[in-house]
């Protein structure tokens, strides 16, 4: 492109205005029916978490009386309440833990040039990116030794040791902290607790409530470790592990599945609409500008 | 500062796969000894297994068909947004949502959505006067369920892309409109270029985790039979329908943790460690924030 395809080019007509309108219309029609689409699941979802169980034996999608109490019945059936709470313990410690060790380790690879730094760095992208599947067996006999299997400590103590996800996004964050601020800092004889506390964590508190946001969910969401580690002792479950037993073992018909798949949906839903922000800066930053 | 992330490394990573190696020649169910039997389990692996090689291909069938056509439909949905432009943020969650929704909790809303008898999705295909397949219920249509399920989650990789898209600089548009480019040449001479690492990073991604694809097939299969999966061991409903959903992964997790041969599973993880290893290798190479030699 040149200033002189600018100058010589004419200058955008009119002639495009009725057509552009017809692109307008057609994307937008196009847009809506996606989103019904995309949403209708969960609104049928919905409506069957609220028939009768012999309405969920009929061929009917919108349920004749609104059967609220099916909403109780999912708590009565299993012991939802308990597995609410392993989920928030395992989502909330694992990811105060990680926080803790992860935070750290992310200033040091981000801030600090040593010897060795680019092998411990290459380890953690390596560490992150490798199946799980590979390295769970020793993993499990390690835990196995320990007598820790059938809770979810194995699934909780490893955070305290770093987690290699979050350190690579937490220091991809920390890199973008000037390195004038640092230096400054150091000069004023500020040692790296100082800096990191005093001025990368508060530079950087998006970043590090993305990757709060990230340990949470993926704690929350998971199923293969709660299912290698607590399946045999049901009073460990967290809900997704729960929710994937509850149909075989209990739901004689669909309502009450669903109630409790909409139940287990709420949380993380809700949480997103509070942190939507910060949650697509995360994601956009593992994406692109990696 | 670092030092509790190199020892987590070593406890966790480096520690477990040389143990992986080592347990991949011996005959162990941690219970008795360990029992050195050379290659035997990969002897095993290769000519034997009954089932290694549906699990493999079915694994790899995720990967070439999930892969693409979350990628494709994801770009699809990213070009349109872009050009909502003011509205695209409220699409752009419209779109996210489902991906929101906790894995498992997806599967058992598809499985109960598609299911054969009162599921919303046959009866609308029959009020239209289809007959809709079994879904989850046929060893033919397990797989392509998926694959829907996989579209309707594909918000995180929309993101992405649509970030990517918003950040082609406008004035290469107005610049090769005034040259004369249509909307194909643009897409083609200015979009894909600009788009070409994003895209790279998201199908190396994706076939890293379709390598491992788990969840939404175990999960799947357990809901669809009706059978709980409850307790180890019993894992009878992995790979419902016929094993058209026993994937490589649960078939590890079988092996080792449904008929505790922790040997043969180790082999069998073993080899899926040559493989993803393949995958993370050009990561490292081509992704500049994942190579240790340019990082920072």
């Amino acid at each position: 492109m040149t200033t002189n395809a600018l100058l010589l080019a004419p200058p955008r007509v009119k002639a495009g205005r009725g057509r552009t309108a017809l692109v307008w219309v057609s994307e937008h029609l196009a847009l809506v029916i996606l989103a019904v689409l995309f949403l209708a699941p969960v609104v049928f979802v919905f409506f069957t978490s609220l028939m009768t169980s012999q309405q969920t034996l009929t061929a009917s999608l919108i349920p004749k009386t609104w059967q609220w109490s099916n909403y109780l019945d999912v708590f009565r059936t299993v012991p939802l309440a308990q597995w609410f709470g392993n989920s928030a313990v395992y989502a909330i410690s694992s990811t105060v833990l990680m926080l803790l060790s992860s935070v750290p380790a992310a200033y040091v690879l981000a801030k600090i040039r040593f010897r060795g730094s680019s092998i411990i760095f290459g380890a953690i992208i390596i560490a992150m990116l490798l199946p799980p599947q590979v390295t769970v067996i020793p993993v499990y006999v390690m835990w196995a030794k320990l007598h820790l299997t059938g809770s979810l400590l194995p699934l909780i103590l490893p955070n305290l040791l770093g987690d290699a996800f979050s350190i690579f996004l937490l220091r991809q964050f920390f890199l973008t902290v000037p390195k004038e601020y640092t230096d400054a800092a150091r000069m004023d004889g500020c040692g790296d607790w100082t800096i990191l506390w005093r001025i990368v964590v508060p530079m950087a508190r998006p970043g590090i409530a993305a990757a709060g946001l990230f340990s949470f969910f993926h704690a929350w969401n998971d199923y293969f470790g709660p299912l290698l580690y607590t399946s045999e002792n049901q009073a460990a479950w967290p809900v997704s592990y729960g929710l994937a037993t509850f149909r075989g073992a209990h739901g004689t018909d669909w309502s009450i599945t669903m109630a409790m798949t909409i139940l287990v949906m709420v949380p993380v839903v809700l949480l997103f609409f509070f942190a939507q922000k910060v949650f697509v800066e995360g994601i956009t930053l593992t994406g692109v500008k990696g | 500062m670092l030092a509790p992330a190199v020892l987590g490394l070593a406890i966790f990573f480096v520690y477990p796969l040389i143990a992986s190696i080592f347990f991949s020649f011996t005959r162990y169910n941690l219970i008795g000894g360990v029992e050195f039997i050379g290659l035997r389990n990969y002897v095993y692996l290769f000519t034997q297994d009954p089932q290694v090689v549906q699990a493999a291909l079915n694994t790899l069938w995720f990967v070439v068909i999930l892969v693409p056509v979350r990628i494709i439909t994801a770009l699809a949905l990213a070009g349109l947004l872009a050009r909502a432009k003011k509205a695209s943020g409220f699409w752009r969650t419209v779109f996210y949502l489902p991906a929101l929704v906790p894995p498992v909790a997806s599967v058992v809303a598809f499985v109960f959505l598609f299911n054969p008898g009162t599921g919303p999705v046959n009866l609308i295909l029959k009020s239209v006067g289809i007959q809709g397949p079994l879904w989850f219920n046929d060893p033919a249509w397990a797989k392509p369920s998926l694959v829907l399920l996989g579209v309707w989650v594909m918000g995180d990789i929309m993101i992405i892309f649509l970030a990517a898209l918003l950040d082609v600089p406008r004035e290469l548009y107005e610049a090769s409109s005034l040259d004369g480019a249509n909307g194909v040449q643009q897409v083609r001479h200015v979009t894909i270029p600009h788009l070409a690492p994003v895209l790279f990073f998201s199908v190396i991604t994706g076939v890293i985790a379709a390598l491992q694809y788990f969840t939404e097939a175990a999960v799947a299969s357990g809901v669809a039979s009706g059978k709980a999966t409850v307790g180890q061991g019993t894992s009878v409903a992995l790979g419902y329908p016929d094993d058209s959903l026993l994937t490589y992964a649960q078939w590890i997790y079988v092996r080792g943790f449904g008929n505790y041969q922790f040997g043969y599973a180790s082999a069998l993880a073993v080899v899926l460690f040559v493989v993803a290893s393949v995958f993370v290798l050009i990561m490292m190479r081509r992704v500049n924030a994942f190579n240790p030699s340019e990082a920072s």
